[in-house]
């Protein structure tokens, strides 16, 4: 059964995010292998791209940090390939469109489900355009996420009706980023979302705190963190692995009991 | 999937968060496009404001150099703010108005659209957010202090390339986060729908003139009709009449920069694919792995990895044909009017100039060929002289 299922199981997920091939390949694997034996119940993985619309600053070095190291899509699914020999954690791919059509977006999915990607966030991929990918993922077994936002207002009806695995909530306006204050639009929105669809909701973008994570927490399924880590990644390195997981460490705490 | 497309390009690829702004500016578009008040205020606009309609310039001495086709240089450049830029920018910014936002924001490349939304907004009483890519405000630094005193506050945008493809992904960003009060006036026909068509509709009124100047002026059609392309607005607006008339040649004139063979180029019709990016898919220059290439001109305003939607579809259907010039090409013809007619165009205009010179000594002396001359050159002066080794600063 697909990986996706079960994170929601082991009370409110944490769902981590790193850019791939930040510093390098080999940290990321790394990186991996550690947050999925420390029970991360999520990976997402992101696919470097030259023009990231939707990331704030942090993410965008990421990708560039990432892209100068010579990641390529093919070297992400190799990376993927080696981590499955040893790693079960649930897996998605945070990336932009482009990478996917470009690649040929059967093809993509098709290595995807090969490698063992279970799921797949497309950021610049609205419901009115999901057919660019959502039917190869279908043919594939992998997981379409998607994603709502504050303003989405009316149309997270149809958005939640074709949802699957579960859905990512944008936290407040905005590009990714740490923020200061992250607002109270979310708990409306899975309110809506409830209204449609018995499917889970995680919520992103902004939260970088365990208060934030823990209050967030209590109004949704899960948390996703990227630029608070990826902003650690950025200044230690190849040397972040350990202030990554004692970060990690002080996250998971906050919002699952049996890590206080 | 079929919303918004010319064939299978354009659709809507931007973040969930703008989706219900597009929305909203996409059914404002549909019903003030038709509002007979709406449509009297932009007229007004660009007759009294924009000092339209702008003049169909018989070439003479240029034709009799060339010896071939009869040559016409359409002067957007005499619109106020020196380009084409301005009629988009009055139909947006009323729009927005008509909409309840209080704000506009705008990427440019050369300037000249920054400088178009800066003063419409000043007009209409808008606040008004400029991003230009770092390097763009270096060679075009009159161009940022002209927003300034127009009461712009201008960003310097420093991610990726520091040109016109990262200006749109900071304006994109900023829209983001502010939505509310917030409308961003794209400068070209490209980005996601409704812009590709609301941009080259605020823009026909370019070949509309042509048309109608070219019965009074010759009594007939023009043979071919060149226009530059960087997103590819002036174009359109000048292409968009002629499409119906098949015997109108319609061509395209992109910036190879150092030359399509080089990694030095922005020729997005010769060298690039299809893909998927800022909000569109088009044509876009590209690496293997679908990331967006670094690209170059000496043009500020061609200086984009991409082209709009209905450029890659009169392409794809053989309507329009897209032609490469490189630096050199354009900066020859740029000297070459200067000279020859006593017009400093735009360097990104230039580019169109430089293919006509090409093609007008192989046409009979009966025929006629309209160059969309769509900006002015001053903006130009200091960068072509530094061009050619005289180091001058503005």
């Amino acid at each position: 059964m697909n990986r996706i299922e079960n994170i929601f199981s082991n009370g409110k997920a944490f769902i981590p995010f790193i850019t791939a091939g930040d510093p390098s390949i080999e940290v990321t694997e790394r990186l991996v292998h550690e947050l999925a034996n420390v029970g991360v119940d999520m990976i997402e993985l992101g696919i470097p791209f030259s023009d990231p619309m939707a990331e704030g600053v942090v993410i965008q070095a990421a990708d560039n940090r990432a892209l100068s190291s010579g990641t390529t899509t093919d070297k992400i699914f190799d990376m993927v390939r080696r981590i499955r020999r040893t790693c079960d954690v649930p897996l998605a791919f945070m990336t932009y469109v482009n990478p996917v059509f470009s690649y040929g977006s059967e093809r993509f999915l098709s290595k995807c489900k090969e490698v063992g990607v279970d799921a797949i966030i497309v950021p610049d991929l609205p419901y009115e355009e999901r057919d660019e990918i959502k039917p190869y993922c279908r043919e594939h077994g992998i997981t379409y996420i998607s994603m709502i936002a504050p303003s989405s207002k009316e149309r997270i009806g149809s958005i939640a009706s074709d949802a699957e695995g579960f859905i990512y909530c944008v936290s407040s306006l905005g590009v990714t980023g740490v923020r200061d204050d992250i607002g109270n639009a979310s708990a409306d929105m899975i309110k809506n979302v409830k209204l449609v669809k018995d499917i889970p909701c995680a919520i992103g973008f902004g939260i970088s705190t365990p208060e934030q994570a823990r209050a967030m927490a209590k109004i949704s399924d899960g948390v996703i963190v990227g630029s608070a880590i990826v902003r650690i990644i950025g200044q230690y390195g190849k040397e972040c692995i350990e202030p990554v997981m004692e970060y990690v460490g002080t996250m998971l705490a906050a919002i699952k009991e049996e890590y206080r | 999937m079929d919303k918004g497309r010319f064939g299978i390009y354009g659709g809507q690829y931007i973040p969930e968060t703008l989706m219900n702004a597009i929305n909203e500016l996409e059914s404002a578009y549909k019903h003030y496009k038709d509002d007979e008040d709406f449509i009297k205020d932009f007229n007004s606009l660009l007759v009294e404001y924009a000092g339209r309609p702008s003049r169909l310039y018989y070439a003479e001495n240029m034709t009799r150099d060339l010896k071939g086709a009869r040559i016409y240089l359409k002067r957007e450049d005499l619109n106020h703010t020196g380009s084409h830029k301005i009629n988009n920018v009055l139909g947006q910014v009323l729009l927005a108005k008509r909409m309840g936002k209080s704000r506009v924001i705008a990427e440019t490349g050369a300037g000249q659209h920054g400088v178009a939304t800066a003063t419409v907004a000043a007009l209409l009483g808008l606040e008004c957010e400029i991003f230009m890519g770092k390097e763009d405000t270096e060679r075009q630094a009159l161009n940022v202090f002209r927003m300034k005193l127009l009461g712009a506050k201008v960003h310097e945008v420093t991610s990726g390339t520091q040109t016109l493809k990262d200006a749109v992904n900071e304006t994109f960003r900023e829209w983001t986060s502010r939505i509310n009060d917030t409308h961003y006036v794209l400068g070209s026909v490209m980005g996601p729908y409704p812009y590709p068509e609301m941009v080259r509709d605020f823009q026909s009124v370019i070949g509309r003139e042509v048309r109608e100047q070219m019965l009074e002026a010759e009594g007939r059609l023009p043979d071919v009709v060149l226009a530059c392309i960087g997103g590819g607005s002036n174009a359109m607006g000048i292409f968009y009449e002629f499409i119906d008339h098949p015997q109108v040649r319609l061509i395209g004139c992109e910036a190879a920069g150092y030359g399509v063979e080089t990694d030095r180029t922005a020729a997005t019709m010769a060298t690039g694919r299809v893909g998927i990016f800022h909000g569109m898919k088009s044509y876009f220059c590209q690496n293997e792995y679908g990331q967006i290439a670094p690209v170059y001109s000496i043009s500020a305003g061609l200086d984009y990895p991409g082209v709009g939607p209905e450029h890659s579809y009169l392409k794809d259907i053989k309507r329009a044909e897209y032609v490469p010039v490189t630096d050199k090409e354009a900066v020859e013809a740029f000297e070459y009017l200067s000279r020859m007619e006593g017009i400093i165009p735009a360097i990104e205009s230039a580019h169109a100039l430089a293919h006509a010179m090409k093609l007008a000594p192989t046409m009979d002396k009966e025929q006629i060929i309209v160059i969309n001359l769509s900006g002015r050159g001053d903006k130009d002066v200091a960068a072509i002289a530094r061009y050619r080794g005289e180091d001058i600063y503005e």
